[in-house]
C-alpha cells in the first residue's frame, strides 16, 4: 500500500516492525511502540500517552518536510 | 549415532496462546512440541528433535536482536547439528522470526539451517538469502506437505549431499549462482531460448534477472501549515460493529470512513478489525494506531491546515500483495481527487 501512494503523494509509514517496512519499500519511517499498539502506552497515565503519541506524529510530520533520496528512518 | 536438530516454533504452535500470548518470551524445551511431532516422524531415526525453541511473535518482532542472542546462548547448549524454523507459511511476524533465526544459527553456529514460507511471506524476502527456505502454501492446511519437504532439505544437507536446483529441491532461490558445465555454447543456447520465445514455447533463463520494486520518495511537504494531512492505516481500525465486514486476516477490501467532527476516536465509536495483534488496546482507544486526536489538536493549533475528513482503513494480516497494491492505488487516487498534500500511513 505505502509503494502506491508513494507514487503520487508523500507518505510517512508508521510502524513497530521496521525491518519488514525497509523490505516492503517504504521511503520515510518511523518506528513506533508497540505492534497492538504502534502509537499508545497503555501502562502509561492518558495524558503521558497523549504527549507520547504527539511526539511520534510530530517526527512523521518532520519526516515529511525532509527532502530525502533514500529509505530514510527518522529515529529522532 | 543421529544428527541432532533444534526446532522453532511459535506460542500459537505450541499450543500457549493466539494473540494475547503473542509477547511470550523466548523458552526452550527438551524434545518435541506440537508441529515438532510430525517433523521427528519425517525425520525419521537419521536424526532426532533434540530441542524445541519457542517464542511469542510479538515478543521476537519487538526484540529482534536480544531474542536471537538469547535464543543462540539457549540452542548452543543442546550442541545441534542443524536448525529448522517453522513452517510459517503466510504469518508475516512468524516468518521473519525464522527467518531471523535461522540467518543467526546459520552465521553464528555454522550449521544447516531451513525454514518453511509462503513466497509472499516477507520473511523470505529478507532472509532467503540466509536459509534453503522450502516453499509452503498460505496456510497450516499445508503443514502434512511442507514439514516432509523441510526434513528431506535437511537430511540431504546434514549427509552432505549435494542439492539440485531449487525448482528440484522445492525451496526459494536464494539468488546463488554455481557454475556449470554445457555440452553446447552460450551463443547457441541463447538462440535456441530465443527461438523458443519467439514461437511462443516455454523457455528456462539460466540467469533471472533481479527485479528492484522500488518507488522513488515523493519531494518533501514545503508548507506543512498549508498541508491537509490524511491517515491510511493497515491496522483494521473502523466503525465499531465493522460496518463494511472488512475480514480479520486475508483482507479482500478496505473502508472509507468519514470523521467530519470526531475529535477523538473512543471506545464506543470505534474498534479494529484486525485479526493478528491483540485488539485489546486498539479498541479501548483507537487513536493507539490511528492518531486522530493528535491531529485534530495540531488542525486547531494550526501546525497543519486541515486532516482529511474521511480516513481509510484495511486489515494487513496475510493479505496478498495484490490487493495491498489495488487499496493503494485506489486509494492514493481518491486522496489526491480530494487535495490531499500527504499521508500518515500507520501499521501494527
Amino acid at each position: 500500500m505505502v509503494k502506491e501512494i508513494e507514487r503520487k503523494l508523500p507518505v510517512v509509514h508508521m510502524c513497530t516492525i521496521v525491518p519488514i517496512s525497509l523490505t516492503v519499500g517504504a521511503n520515510r519511517i518511523v518506528p513506533t511502540i508497540a505492534i497492538p499498539h504502534p502509537l499508545g502506552d497503555p501502562t502509561r497515565t492518558p495524558a503521558e500517552e497523549k504527549a507520547l503519541r504527539r511526539g511520534l506524529v510530530e517526527r512523521a510530520l518532520k519526516a515529511l518536510q525532509t527532502e530525502i533520496t533514500e529509505q530514510t528512518v527518522f529515529t529522532k | 549415532m543421529s544428527f541432532r536438530v533444534v526446532h522453532y516454533i511459535n506460542q500459537f504452535y505450541a499450543n500457549i496462546g493466539g494473540e494475547e500470548k503473542a509477547d511470550y518470551q523466548p523458552e526452550i524445551r527438551d524434545g518435541v512440541v506440537g508441529p515438532g511431532m510430525a517433523l521427528k516422524g519425517a525425520l525419521g531415526s537419521e536424526a532426532e528433535v533434540v530441542a524445541t525453541v519457542i517464542c511469542g511473535d510479538s515478543y521476537f518482532a519487538s526484540n529482534m536482536e536480544k531474542a536471537s542472542a538469547d535464543i543462540i546462548e539457549m540452542i548452543k547448549k543442546y550442541k545441534p547439528d542443524a536448525f529448522v524454523a517453522g513452517p510459517a507459511f503466510n504469518a508475516g511476524r512468524y516468518g521473519t522470526a525464522c527467518g531471523a533465526m535461522c540467518d543467526a544459527v546459520s552465521k553464528q553456529l555454522g550449521i544447516p539451517v531451513v525454514s518453511g514460507m509462503y513466497p509472499e511471506n516477507p520473511g523470505v524476502e529478507m532472509y532467503k538469502k540466509s536459509a534453503y527456505i522450502v516453499q509452503t502454501k498460505d496456510n497450516a492446511v499445508d503443514m502434512r506437505k511442507a514439514v516432509p519437504a523441510m526434513a528431506k532439505l535437511v537430511l540431504k544437507l546434514l549427509r552432505g549431499e549435494k542439492l539440485g536446483t531449487p525448482a528440484e529441491e522445492g525451496y526459494i532461490e536464494r539468488g546463488v549462482r554455481k557454475n556449470k558445465f554445457y555440452d553446447k555454447l552460450a551463443a547457441e543456447r541463447c538462440v535456441e531460448m530465443f527461438v523458443s520465445k519467439l514461437k511462443g514455447e516455454p523457455f528456462e533463463t539460466e540467469y533471472k534477472m533481479p527485479t528492484f520494486d522500488r518507488v522513488a520518495p515523493q519531494p518533501a511537504v514545503k508548507d506543512m501549515k498549508n498541508a491537509v494531512i490524511a491517515l491510511v492505516t493497515s491496522g483494521g481500525i473502523c466503525p465499531k460493529g465493522n460496518p463494511d465486514h472488512i475480514e480479520a486476516s486475508s483482507a479482500s477490501k478496505y473502508g472509507e470512513y468519514d470523521i467530519s467532527g470526531v475529535m477523538d476516536l473512543t471506545s464506543e465509536g470505534y474498534c479494529t478489525a484486525h485479526g493478528g495483534y491483540d485488539a485489546t488496546y486498539a479498541d479501548q482507544d483507537a487513536d493507539r494506531v490511528l492518531p486522530v486526536d493528535v491531529l485534530r489538536d495540531m488542525e486547531k493549533e494550526g501546525v497543519i491546515k486541515k486532516l482529511h475528513n474521511k480516513f481509510y482503513a484495511t486489515v494487513g494480516n496475510g493479505t496478498a500483495v495484490a490487493n495491498a497494491k489495488r487499496f493503494g492505488a485506489e486509494i492514493v487516487d481518491k486522496l489526491v481527487a480530494d487535495g490531499v498534500t500527504a499521508v500518515i500511513l500507520t501499521s501494527t
